[in-house]
């Protein structure tokens, strides 16, 4: 293909990003702006921010190539990260935005009263976060080198200095108009070439493949441990995603936590168009574009298909299109990563030398570039299966975190840290192991790959075990009024402000 | 909910509106004091949201949570079609979507009119 398409595409996007964001700069200027958008989001605006915030490359490129090359049991990916949104309704969206916390840090400290559970917290976000961010700009690096054959440290370079333009000059109130665009940009750019590639297959004559019908793609739970991969997998998706540090920041845009919910409720919307779509991908890539999975480039299906399916301008224009859509991606990731990395980095590392704005500036900027340097170092290493571990590790370790400080009275702050470190060394162990390719045969191979199903359980029975031999902090019923009573009755909610912006004269 | 013996019955004769405002005044400030009956309150709202949310877990548990099971004891789900399309495909490529979003919003209204109970109980004037 002509790359002057791709290319075009990618500076499109990555302009509209830097002047819608830069609308927010004229308006962004205490610092609660900077990290809650001084929670004047309206709620379909905020929806499609968390949507646009949160797929990300595994969803755009990723789920098309899983689905190209291992089948059915890969739509299980897409349904467990929207389910996983039904799950953060249910337990977490309206007592977390109620807690009037900021980041998962300051709701630990809020909830279970001690400085070494919010220590924790921030660790943990800072390691799920780089987790998470390394894929995308690895994914940034793959996308613009298959669209314009440019090196991948050239993509991976890009995104992080957009990025790093974006977040540290405007904040989060242009990261949420920012994707609040990114995420219809999305759906667009999936969802135009769909539909013409679906006429294109229609106008050939719907033609099929014998390797449609090959029984371990086509046919569900093929393979060795097939039931505990899958269950593993479900359970790190569906109790993950409310750890995720970039999904959680969002909830404090709300006004209240009614709208919380009903965001989330959006949110569940969004995300479902979206999903019908990569799959679609996935099944025409193997009529049309099969050599991808024997050349080991699955993971570019959805940019390969027009060329393969229409060719000339018009494939050009798609793959364009296309290509567009994917930098959105990963834009949209990265910068709520950094931005939530950052505002935990600088509150707890930073906030007493520097001034709040400068010490937020600073942290995002060390952030990206750190995780880009990491990129970069372990470009050949298996990243890509990072977004996945990053769900475990949330899943054992803020998931537990949030489920029990909401709705059980009995946390403690021992429990809360022994139950956070227990999960997190566990997962973390499965993570390293797999990053460095680490291959066990039988059940240790299968549980290393997906360890939720182990983590969480342990995760769960140690932070409840301990809590049930210490004391329980003083404030907890304080605390649970906070946390579940509707914002307009007249209650007394304690007087815990987080160390962040709130705290803050300007603010 | 309460200790000792039962109160003696009393015949109403005529409504007494004085005690009944009082009480209904002091819900939220039972709650405040953290009184037996303002933790009762806040206990019934907890409990109130989280059978629910339990619900909603339960309900996809029994419908999503259950497939692999299935799949897996009755091997014969796995080719039956819809047309040209495999069941699984269907469910988890289609309806898996409608039936999460269905279940998001039947809690929302759930969990709001659970709020709605709970502020009048507390906050009546």
């Amino acid at each position: 293909m002509i790359p002057v398409a791709g290319l075009v595409a990618v500076v499109a996007v990555s302009v509209a990003t830097l002047v819608i964001g830069a609308f927010g700069l004229r308006i962004s200027r205490t610092t609660s702006d900077f990290y809650v958008a001084s929670r004047t989001v309206a709620p379909l605006a905020n929806a499609s921010a968390i949507g646009g915030e949160y797929l990300s490359a595994a969803s755009f490129l990723g789920v098309a190539g899983l689905v190209l090359v291992r089948g059915v049991d890969m739509l299980w990916y897409p349904v467990g990260w929207t389910a996983g949104y039904l799950i953060l309704l249910v337990f977490v969206a309206a007592p977390l935005r109620r807690s009037g916390a900021y980041t998962l840090p300051d709701f630990a400290q809020l909830r279970v009263e001690s400085r070494t559970a919010r220590v924790a917290s921030s660790a943990l976000v800072v390691l799920i976060g780089v987790l998470y961010l390394v894929p995308q700009f690895q994914g940034a690096g793959l996308t613009l080198r298959s669209l314009t054959g440019a090196p991948e440290w050239v993509g991976e370079a890009t995104v992080a200095s957009i990025v790093l333009l974006i977040v540290a000059s405007g904040g989060m109130r242009s990261i949420t108009l920012v994707q609040a665009f990114q995420y219809w940009l999305k759906l667009v750019a999936l969802l135009l070439p769909a539909c013409l590639l679906l006429v294109v297959w229609r106008h050939d004559g719907a033609p099929t493949s014998g390797r449609l019908e090959v029984s371990d793609w086509v046919e569900p739970l093929s393979g060795p441990h097939a039931l505990y991969l899958t269950y593993s997998l479900i359970l790190a998706t569906f109790l993950g995603t409310m750890g995720l540090p970039h999904v959680v920041v969002r909830f404090y845009t709300n006004r209240d936590g009614r709208a919380a919910r009903r965001t989330t409720v959006a949110v569940l919307g969004l995300l479902s168009c979206f999903y019908l779509l990569p799959p679609l991908y996935g099944v025409l890539g193997r009529i049309y574009a099969f050599d991808l999975v024997t050349d080991g480039r699955s993971d570019s299906v959805v940019l390969e298909l027009p060329s393969r399916m229409l060719g000339g301008p018009a494939g050009d224009l798609l793959t364009a299109l296309l290509g567009a859509g994917a930098f959105a991606a990963f834009l949209s990731t990265s910068s709520g990563l950094v931005v939530s990395i950052g505002g935990v980095v600088s509150q707890d590392l930073l906030s007493s030398r520097l001034d709040p704005v400068t010490a937020f500036r600073v942290s995002t900027s060390v952030g990206a570039l750190v995780t880009l340097a990491v990129a970069l170092a372990s470009s050949g290493l298996a990243v890509a299966h990072a977004v996945e571990l990053a769900f475990a590790v949330a899943a054992s370790t803020f998931c537990p975190l949030l489920l029990l400080g909401i709705w059980w009275r009995g946390l403690t702050a021992r429990g809360a840290v022994a139950g956070m470190v227990t999960g997190g060394a566990l997962s973390a162990t499965a993570v390293v192991a797999t990053m460095f390719g680490t291959e066990l045969a039988g059940w240790p191979g299968a549980v290393l790959s997906q360890p939720a199903l182990v983590t969480v359980p342990v995760a769960f029975a140690v932070m409840v075990g301990t809590s049930l031999v210490t004391a329980a902090p003083e404030h907890v019923a304080r605390t649970m009024v906070r946390l579940h009573t509707p914002e307009h009755l007249v209650l007394d909610r304690g007087s815990y402000h987080p160390e962040g912006p709130a705290a803050l004269p300007n603010a | 909910m309460s200790d000792g013996p039962a109160p003696r019955r009393v015949r109403v004769t005529s409504p007494r509106t004085g005690a009944t405002r009082r009480r209904r005044v002091a819900g939220t400030s039972e709650i405040d004091a953290q009184t037996e009956l303002g933790e009762v309150y806040m206990r019934s709202l907890v409990r109130a949201q989280l059978r629910l949310a339990l619900g909603v877990t339960a309900a996809v548990a029994a419908t999503l949570g259950v497939l692999p099971v299935v799949l897996t004891v009755l091997p014969a789900v796995r080719h039956v079609r819809v047309g040209w399309v495999p069941l699984p495909w269907l469910l988890l490529g289609l309806l898996a979507y409608p039936l999460l979003v269905g279940l998001g919003w039947a809690y929302v209204r759930r969990a709001e009119r659970n709020e709605q109970v709970f502020s009048e109980l507390v906050d009546r004037r």
